[in-house]
């Protein structure tokens, strides 16, 4: 999709954000970082975002894979580098610069995050 | 219910007798040190031993080393903890936090080492955990209060499953850890140091604090060689030992003479004592000859001649030990007392020791390890000597430098059975020798001052003529 050669100068219209977010159980703190991550995501990454729920108590054995000791832990896989936010993820902001997702309210971004929309399959829960 | 407290035994030799019977069962105990102290090493014996000796199977949790850099570590302890993963008897988890590239916003708790300790725990039914170290939480979890409030819930919820366990930390300069773990691991805090003093580096290990136990408190010797982790407790000395009636000849029939014509008894200790040039070395000689020539096996340590020359030079005063050392009979260790520091000295001569169970050991002399480190130092250490030497059931001989005063630098003179003084004695004549039993215990040993003199045939000792 893209026709210009200034890819690094923004982000990539088809660059897409890979989500983890471990949990354990249903606990308060698990529901409430499921809402409000669903809740970023769709309001920042419209269209370019996949989410995958890990409740580790049924799972203890994908806690590895992440060196995950805290809980909520949400990594973001994709883009590169690996990054992980820890908690509930109540503070809005903290979360929109630590999964570093620029604002795609701008007039030149809106349309590109419309144009990835049909690409993005719904975000899964596992639980 | 009113509980006993019970104890788990670490596996190290020592350590159970200084915590009389080993860690608390079902508690958290601290085992806190700086950089290279020994920390890793003695949380992973005490997981082995436990796996191996008590069918207690355990779990190792690293936050700091990879599993596979501590099973190559282990592998010099002679451990293979891969075969032990394999075997079901351990379960090993690293967990890897980087805070470069973690960030907090919300509430959180540490969940997911409950749910990884747990499932290790339940994989392997262990007994025993080891979380090596704490202080690699505190660099990655952003948040103390939360940190501490779940430290709080790992310890309560290590004892509700009867686990016993080592957490490893960090020493602090102001407390015993830097982060003051001490508050939440505080049934049993087990406190590291390596020293180094004159360029020799010693371990040493005391027990700080042991709720609900006796324990030995003083600072113990921490040694790390080859057949594992030990600390031999020097007040375990000497008590239970085998007490022999057999005696053994000295190799000098007329010394034999003054000790009832029977010479020492089996497996005693005895100090030859004197200034330098009284003829020490050829008293060490003549009972090593004799010894091999009765067909025992004696090892000879020697720190101020090479094996060469100490051999030329017996047989200069005709004891000659070529035969028995080509039998193999007559092993002479030769060593500088400056070549190792002090804990390498003392883990050498154990392992000699051991390896070749000597019926008959000469240490020539005791006094040169003293300058292998400080006076306490060096004095622990060679009770430690002793007391192995003794429990081996070796016979062994002591020579040691010493002035015309009957007290030994060392104060080692009240664990020697017997012990024999040598003095230079200034005569009109010239320089006589003169020797002397200061004490042998359970004999009627002559009191005599007697003359003593070194030939071409050895070793004579006289009855001093009157007017001499």
């Amino acid at each position: 999709m893209r026709d210009t050669p200034q890819a690094d100068a923004e982000p990539a219209k088809d660059e897409r954000w890979d989500l983890r977010l471990y949990v354990a159980g249903q606990t308060e703190k698990s529901v409430r970082a499921i809402n409000n991550l669903n809740r970023i995501c769709k309001e920042h990454l419209e269209g370019r975002y996949s989410i995958e729920v890990i409740d580790l108590v049924r799972h203890p054995k994908l806690a590895a894979d992440d060196h995950i000791l805290a809980l909520p832990t949400l990594v973001r896989r994709l883009p590169e580098p690996i990054r992980k936010i820890i908690g509930d993820l109540s503070n809005e902001e903290r979360v929109i610069i630590g999964l570093d997702v620029r604002k795609h309210g701008s007039a030149e971004g809106g349309e590109k995050s419309c144009q990835a929309k049909a690409q993005v399959p719904p975000p899964r829960a596992t639980q | 219910m009113q509980r006993q407290l019970n104890k788990v035994s670490t596996g190290i030799k020592g350590l159970d007798e200084v915590t009389a019977g080993g860690l608390p069962r079902g508690r958290g105990t601290l085992v806190c040190g700086g950089p290279g102290s020994g920390k890793t090493l003695l949380a992973v014996t005490f997981l082995v031993k436990g796996a191996l000796n008590n069918a207690e199977p355990g779990v190792l949790l690293s936050f700091e080393e990879r599993i596979s850099e501590i099973e190559l570590n282990s592998a010099s302890l002679g451990f293979d903890l891969e075969d032990l993963q394999k075997r079901q008897l351990l379960a090993t988890d690293y967990l890897h936090i980087d805070r470069q590239e973690i960030r907090e916003t919300g509430e959180y708790d540490l969940e997911g080492l409950f749910i990884r300790l747990a499932h290790a725990v339940e994989t392997v039914g262990a007994k025993r955990v080891v979380l090596d170290s704490i202080d690699t939480l505190f660099a990655g979890i952003p948040n103390h209060a939360i940190l501490r409030a779940e430290l709080r819930r790992l310890l309560h919820w290590l004892k509700e499953r009867d686990l016993t366990a080592i957490i490893t930390a960090e020493r602090g300069d102001g407390g015993l850890t830097r982060h003051g773990i001490e508050e939440y691991v505080s049934d049993c805090v087990i406190l590291l140091e390596q020293r180094v003093q004159e360029e020799l580096a010693t371990r040493r290990l005391r027990v700080v604090k042991y709720r609900g136990s006796a324990h030995g408190t003083n600072e113990y010797p921490f040694l790390i060689e080859e057949s594992g982790l030990s600390l031999i407790p020097v007040t375990s000395l000497g008590l239970s030992h085998a007490v022999s009636d057999e005696r053994i000849p000295t190799g000098i029939a007329t010394l034999d003479a003054m000790l009832e014509g029977k010479g020492y008894y089996q497996g005693s200790s005895i100090l030859i004592s004197g200034g330098p040039g009284t003829g020490k070395t050829s008293i060490g000689a003549h009972f090593a000859h004799a010894a091999t020539s009765r067909g025992a096996r004696c090892l000879y340590l020697a720190f101020e001649e090479s094996e060469s020359q100490f051999v030329r030079n017996m047989a200069t005063i005709g004891i000659d030990l070529r035969p028995a050392i080509e039998q193999r009979r007559l092993i002479v260790n030769a060593v500088r007392p400056t070549a190792y520091g002090l804990e390498m000295h003392l883990a050498r001569m154990l392992h000699v020791v051991q390896e070749l169970r000597p019926d008959v050991v000469v240490v020539d002399p005791l006094s040169a390890l003293q300058a292998s480190g400080s006076a306490g130092q060096s004095g622990i250490m060679v009770l430690r000597l002793i007391d192995h030497v003794k429990s081996a059931g070796a016979t062994a001989l002591y020579l040691t430098v010493q002035g015309d005063v009957d007290k030994t630098d060392l104060n080692i003179s009240s664990l020697m059975d017997t012990w024999i003084t040598l003095r230079n004695h200034r005569e009109a004549s010239g320089l006589e020798r003169r020797l002397y039993v200061v004490k042998s215990r359970g004999m009627a040993h002559s009191s005599d001052v007697r003359s003593f003199s070194i030939g071409s045939e050895g070793v004579r000792i006289d009855e001093i003529k009157e007017g001499s």
